[in-house]
């Protein structure tokens, strides 16, 4: 009788090119994605060693951390940004590196840009010089986040040295009620575990109110792992994402494709598979989340109040509860509903799929319908994730309801999320953000960042504050 | 990379949990394509007043001279969460931080840190309090023998302190000879071509 595993023991197991004692266990990379911030000092050892990239073709390269999102030029996004940008472009093509630059039809978050042309595959492992890459787990794909000096491994051997992680599984039982997004799944998870409740684990989502949600869903679940410290998430394959991935520009195409989908159907985790960990949660009990604080973890429902911190017996959540009050300038008490913004931003690999933009519009045209417009002391602004986001959105008319509404439409990239373009809060600024990361100084020095769902985002655009859509 | 062995420094004390890298490299300092010039950078809106950098933070611990040498930085839980990027370990080693002693690290950045040859160094949470309790005064100064895995010191008050760590086999391996890991792969390329030979098809 062979061992139950779970699904990364799966995934481990059929990337696994060395175990040796004393070594740290060698893994096939299948699909290296890079950007312009964290591959050109990989390149430049590259050179320097004479070494090529051993597979090329298995290597993808996009422009989204610090492009324009007003501009395809690459002198738009100022002198820094423009050197790093011309850097990808001399690499990618002196090493034979397929580029989706600046005006190209493929551009985009390369969170974004990967699963929407088929780059993204279950049963792979995936590796990107970015710590969101675990959104691509959300299509049962091993995939994390390394850092310049792996992805110069990578770039030379397509393999990686990676120690074994401990494996939890999250469960999300029954279904989330209307109008709750998987956003406020993943902000809720996150509020339970805590900012380091997984650091350590590879988590597996599931459960019905996990099986239940789109891959673009799927992906904004995945997306924030890293944010309770996971090295990556995962959610077993199923029909969903067999639909999903079929006939998309790089994914395998008739037999090759029934073959891969007949291999992925084995992926995931046996039944009596044991986990290390295991967090449950009644999809019932999530409501919509914002966070209060500057770590995705000091997060509460929009229909409760900031917490003080005699809330926290634990000292040293006693004392970060302390200073995100002190930064956040808000005081214990205060109904969500009550904080007023001045700022908001739509977009971010976690949020800015062609679904996010739908759900935004939808509230967008509710509260218009009611005579209501953005705020006059609130910009807004609508950053899609991709190329091929932005054309489905206008051909379905989304940027009209926006720009009508009086949010700006920009062009796609990573903008406000953090902040390397000229996308910068500045300080003071209070922003409802569908990005993944409310750290001190995160989004521009001193300003300070909710994290929330784009509908949440889009109601507090045409109100000024945090509204419980769902009261 | 440079071998590691022992190391004798100053210990200076940040008493904030969860720092995560954007607060270690905030995003304006990423637009480089070296490897060199963020270590003035490093904790930048904690150590200067002005968005420009030009007036440092007398209140930020760095910036107290008599932490002015030191090579270790103790800290609290979760140290380096948040962004996988490298620069953050760039930014600390350049500043002079040659070993970082904490309850737990983010993952990536932790795996950061020994790629370049910085030290991460796990202790327990009440052997790392006990540090903060000494580090106070600017006089505590650790030894840390990786070989042997200990941290050890004399207290002011002349009290002996020894600790030890755990490292991954390989990954101490790597630390003490310094080893190019991207050379030692490539002498593996047999195996990972056995391991190609096999794949299916679709992957």
């Amino acid at each position: 009788m062979a061992q139950a595993l779970t699904m990364y023991e799966k995934l481990w197991r059929n990337h696994l090119v060395e175990e040796k004692a004393g070594e740290t266990p060698l893994l096939y990379v299948d699909r290296h994605l890079i950007h312009e911030v964290t591959s050109p000092q990989a390149f430049a050892n590259l050179r320097f060693h004479n070494r090529p990239v051993r597979h090329p073709e298995r290597t993808f390269a996009t422009m989204d951390h610090n492009i324009s999102t007003r501009s395809i030029e690459i002198n738009a996004a100022g002198e820094g940004a423009a050197n790093q940008l011309r850097a990808l472009e001399k690499n990618c093509k002196e090493f034979g590196i397929q580029l989706f630059g600046m005006g190209h039809k493929n551009q985009g978050i390369v969170h974004v840009m990967g699963p929407e042309l088929g780059l993204t595959l279950p049963g792979t492992i995936i590796v990107c010089g970015d710590s969101h890459t675990a959104t691509h787990g959300a299509f049962g794909a091993l995939a994390f986040g390394i850092g310049t000096s792996e992805v110069e491994h990578v770039f030379a051997t397509q393999t990686l040295r990676q120690n074994k992680a401990k494996t939890m599984k999250i469960e999300v039982k029954g279904q989330v009620g209307a109008g709750i997004s998987a956003k406020d799944i993943v902000l809720a998870i996150i509020g339970k575990t805590g900012s380091a409740g997984a650091t350590g684990y590879v988590v597996e989502y599931c459960g019905e109110a996990i099986e239940a949600l789109t891959m673009e869903e799927r992906m904004t679940v995945c997306n924030m792992s890293i944010e309770f410290g996971a090295k990556a998430g995962l959610i077993a394959p199923d029909q969903t994402t067999f639909d999903y991935v079929e006939g998309k520009e790089y994914a395998p195409k008739g037999e090759v494709f029934q073959q891969a989908v007949e291999d992925w159907k084995q992926l995931k985790s046996d039944p009596d598979a044991q986990f290390d960990a295991v967090v449950t949660l009644e999809a019932k009990d999530i409501k919509a989340q914002v966070t209060w604080g500057t770590t995705p973890g000091q997060v509460i429902s929009v229909d409760g109040v900031v917490p003080s911190p005699d809330d926290f017996a634990d000292p040293i959540e006693k004392e970060s509860c302390i200073n995100a009050l002190k930064y956040m300038d808000l005081t214990a008490g205060t109904k969500m509903t009550d904080i007023q913004v001045n700022k908001v931003f739509i977009g971010s690999c976690t949020n800015s799929r062609i679904e996010d933009l739908r759900a935004a519009a939808g509230i967008v045209e509710r509260f218009v319908a009611q005579g209501k417009k953005v705020v006059d002391t609130v910009d807004a602004i609508i950053v899609p994730g991709s190329y091929r986001v932005k054309e489905q959105a206008e051909k379905e008319g989304l940027d009209k309801v926006f720009t009508d509404a009086g949010f700006e439409w920009r062009l796609p990239g990573c903008s406000m999320c953090l902040g390397m373009n000229d996308d910068v809060l500045s300080e003071g600024d209070r922003c409802a953000s569908t990005s993944n990361r409310n750290f001190e100084g995160r989004q521009g020095r001193g300003s300070r960042t909710h994290l929330v769902s784009p509908e949440m985002a889009a109601a507090a655009a045409l109100t000024g504050h945090f509204v419980d859509l769902n009261a | 990379m440079e071998k590691f062995t022992t190391h004798n420094g100053l210990v200076v004390p940040l008493d904030i949990a969860n720092v995560d890298t954007d607060q270690i490299i905030p995003k304006q300092f990423l637009q480089k394509t070296e490897r060199v010039g963020f270590g003035v950078h490093l904790f930048h809106d904690s150590r200067y007043l002005d968005h420009a950098g030009t007036q440092p933070n007398p209140e930020f611990i760095l910036n107290k001279p008599e932490y002015a040498d030191a090579s270790i930085l103790l800290a609290r839980e979760n140290f380096g969460c948040g962004s996988s990027r490298e620069h953050a370990p760039w930014a600390l080693q350049e500043y002079g931080f040659k070993v970082i002693i904490a309850p737990s690290f983010a993952d990536i950045f932790y795996g950061n840190c020994i790629n370049i040859g910085i030290l991460p160094i796990k202790l327990t949470e009440q052997e790392v309090e006990l540090l903060f309790q000494h580090a106070g005064n600017a006089d505590l100064t650790l030894a840390i023998d990786l070989p042997n895995n200990t941290v050890s010191c004399t207290t002011s008050d002349g009290t002996a302190l020894n600790f030890s760590f755990s490292l991954n086999k390989f990954q101490q391996y790597s630390l003490e000879e310094g080893v190019d890991s991207v050379g030692w792969t490539l002498n593996k390329l047999d195996v990972i071509e056995a391991f190609e030979a096999k794949m299916p098809v679709w992957q």
